[in-house]
């Protein structure tokens, strides 16, 4: 400042010298206003990266467990007694890992006890034992040392989710069960494995056999007909009404329409699947059919707002070049507007499908809440989808669900992570803006 | 015997017969408030007749009653100060008008004595006939050689591969271009500087081998050393096609254009050669604006 003033050509007026000293006045409070506002914005992010971290930790404290599931290594004779060769898928396999335990264990005696000890075991174990003997029929006759399911109670126990300070007759365990896990882990017969059944099997009533695949086919199969039809017919609507359609009251109308779907409550989409598609048009209840035209319906709005503001990024001038070459219109769109436009068409696309993928609420409409233990194998089966599996399992009072819901979660948002990083690719393949 | 050398020279020079200046007939200077167009509108073996062209753009009339001929390799310049209409009545000549909304107009524009604007006519054969040249360099996000070749491509010129690489090549020679993008035919033409983009757009638009060349304002992006160079190549061009060329600068007008159109506020105020226009213009609004009273 001293420099400026002492320089007699620069020409100063009072009045410069005047605006300049009120501008320098100025300047702490304009900063201070800065700092505050950088600092309020910092504290947002902050608060909201904890909360994520948060709810990721406890997550993952709750549901990795599920991902491990107690076994139990018995010698197990494959009585030919037991086991005749023209009926094995309804040989009595329990009476094996009876006897097998009772082997082990020679000294139980009573009814009671012999229940407890069979209780160490899953209900579910005669499944795997017999899968093992239908595929390789020649055990029968042989001992083998077999891992099977413990009971979901036992898995529990051995998890350490239930305190073994209660008075006993609180406890879903007994001492007596607490001590044969302690001698059965004390010979190397007791082990948490990888609990292969959680991503293979669907749900069940029993803990230890309920698995996500049946979710996870039922989700897959509903968003695959959400994607198939929205889609296509989303981008359609967006270039329509943007290139070709007379911008007029009727568009107008549309607009206004679209953009007021888009924020109706999906519960309401459900119920206008079940009056329409259920019973007015007849198709299967709890079918991904069903639930991918309800999920259609919902993201129909997103993708073409998203559609819309993508096609209106492209610039004017791309337009002219190609209609002044002699394009017609469709060329035009087809050959330069809808590439450029397509990143932002699926960044839309793929953000609707991620919350059609996180919907439980207009799938209740449309019966895809029931317990399914079929894997769906088509668009007709019935078939449950995984948030609504979460829902289920959250409200199981079995303990063992509680670590199967959070693992449910993580696995729901591990799909929708990859799906994001899908999308974040895509996007990066087809942004060749040069 | 006479007329015919005339013809003859005029042809060869690429004027049109009725632009020579002996063949104006002198009349009085006009009112300044008169908006008949001033000058001879009409010349010999037109390419373009336009008659009566009234443009509005929903209430508002953008251009009123204006007729004028375009002749056979010739530079027609447009000028006048902004918002004049000059843009607007160029984009009538291959009806890129019709892609704003709101847009009406009426009148006669013939081509090869066909109405443009009569509802049989397919825009898509009078884009390629009438090609155009936007103010802003505007090449496709794609590779030089794919910016040039997708005119012939979406009109089939081309039977072959090597048939294309020929139209493509021709193209950007006749655009002084192609020793400059030779060896980097395939990278983006977003890549090149604004002059050279601005060229590529012109060898966009000869690729489709058009009659007429509307250029809106081509230099209006460019620094002096890239305007010359393109106007050196319209000079070139010239005895090939018709061009019409938007321009605000009048030293470009003078440099490049044998013909030129002043325009005021919607009307066609004065046409006549360029030497006249600039050297005695009649219409005292015409001259306010060569004089730089205003503009």
């Amino acid at each position: 400042m001293s420099k400026t003033q002492g320089h007699p050509r620069a020409g100063k007026t009072p009045e410069n010298s005047r605006t300049i000293a009120v501008v320098r006045a100025s300047l702490p409070r304009r900063y201070r206003s800065e700092r505050r506002f950088r600092l309020l914005g910092l504290a947002a992010v902050v608060l909201s990266l904890g909360f994520l971290a948060l709810m990721f930790a406890s997550l993952l404290a709750n549901g990795v467990s599920a991902f491990r599931q107690t076994e139990i290594r018995l010698p197990v004779h494959f009585d030919p007694e037991v086991l005749h060769a023209e009926a094995l898928a309804q040989a009595d396999y329990g009476q094996l890992i009876r006897a097998s335990l009772g082997r082990l264990f020679p000294d139980v005696e009573g009814r009671r006890e012999r229940r407890e000890l069979a209780a160490l075991v899953s209900s579910a174990a005669v499944y795997d034992l017999r899968d093992l003997v239908m595929r390789d029929p020649g055990v029968i006759g042989q001992t083998r040392e077999v891992w099977l399911k413990a009971g979901a109670d036992i898995d529990m126990a051995v998890k350490g989710h239930f305190r073994r300070d209660l008075p006993e007759a609180e406890r879903r365990v007994s001492d007596r069960q607490f001590a044969w896990l302690e001698r059965l882990a004390a010979e190397g017969r007791l082990e948490k494995r990888f609990n292969r059944t959680f991503f293979t099997a669907g749900d069940s009533r029993e803990p230890e056999q309920a698995g996500i695949w049946g979710a996870v086919s039922g989700s897959f199969f509903t968003l695959a007909v959400t994607l198939m039809l929205s889609f296509p017919i989303g981008v359609a609507a967006a270039v329509y009404l943007e290139e070709f359609a007379r911008k007029g009251r009727i568009t107008d109308l549309i607009e206004v329409n679209i953009n007021n779907l888009a924020a109706v409550p999906s519960i309401v989409f459900g119920l206008l699947g079940l009056a329409v598609f259920l019973n007015f048009l007849h198709l299967p209840r709890s079918a991904p059919l069903v639930g991918g035209l309800v999920l259609t319906l919902m993201t129909l709005p997103t993708i073409i707002i998203a559609g819309r503001s993508a096609l209106k990024s492209v610039p004017p001038s791309i337009r002219e070049a190609a209609l002044g070459v002699g394009a017609s219109r469709m060329q035009t769109v087809l050959h330069h507007v809808l590439p450029l436009a397509l990143p932002g068409m699926l960044t839309g696309t793929i953000i609707g499908m991620a919350r059609a993928l996180g919907e439980s609420a207009p799938l209740l409409m449309i019966g895809m809440v029931a317990f399914i233990v079929e894997i769906p194998k088509g668009f007709t089966d019935p078939a449950t989808v995984l948030p609504v599996q979460i829902y289920l399992w959250a409200d199981s009072p079995e303990r063992a669900f509680v670590e199967r819901t959070s693992a449910a979660i993580l696995v729901l948002l591990a799909f929708l992570v990859v799906m994001n990083a899908g999308a974040i690719w895509l996007r990066k393949r087809f942004e060749r803006r040069w | 015997m006479l007329t015919l050398t005339r013809v003859e020279e005029a042809m060869t020079k690429g004027v049109g017969l009725g632009t020579s200046p002996g063949e104006e007939p002198a009349r009085g200077r006009p009112d300044r408030e008169s908006r008949e167009t001033v000058g001879t509108v009409t010349v010999e073996n037109p390419r373009m007749v336009c008659r009566g062209v009234n443009v509005f753009y929903g209430d508002k009339q953008a251009i009123r009653n204006v007729s004028i001929d375009i002749g056979r390799n010739e530079v027609l310049a447009m000028i006048g100060p902004s918002g004049c209409g000059k843009s607007t009545f160029i984009r009538c000549l291959n009806r890129m008008n019709d892609t704003i909304e709101g847009c009406r107009v009426t009148g006669e524009i013939l081509l090869d004595g066909v109405n443009i604007y009569d509802r049989k006519v397919d825009v898509v054969p009078l884009r390629a006939q009438v090609g155009m040249v936007f103010q802003k360099p505007n090449p496709f996000p794609k590779s030089v050689y794919e910016n040039v070749a997708y005119g012939p491509r979406i009109h089939g010129l081309a039977r072959n591969r090597a048939e294309l690489d020929e139209i493509v090549e021709r193209a950007l020679r006749k655009a002084g271009l192609w020793d400059e993008v030779k060896d980097r035919l395939h990278e983006p033409g977003t890549g090149l500087s604004g002059g050279q983009q601005q060229r590529l757009c012109i060898a966009r638009t000869i690729a489709v081998n058009p009659e007429i060349i509307l250029m809106d304002e081509p230099c209006s992006a460019l620094d002096p050393i890239a305007t010359s160079v393109i106007e050196d190549l319209i000079f070139e061009l010239r005895t090939q096609y018709s061009i019409c060329i938007v321009t605000h600068s009048m030293q470009q007008a003078a440099r490049v254009s044998q013909r030129t159109a002043y325009f005021h506020l919607g009307d066609l105020i004065e046409v006549g050669p360029t030497d006249r226009i600039f050297t005695n213009p009649r219409h005292p609004l015409t001259q306010d604006y060569i004089t730089g009273r205003f503009g």
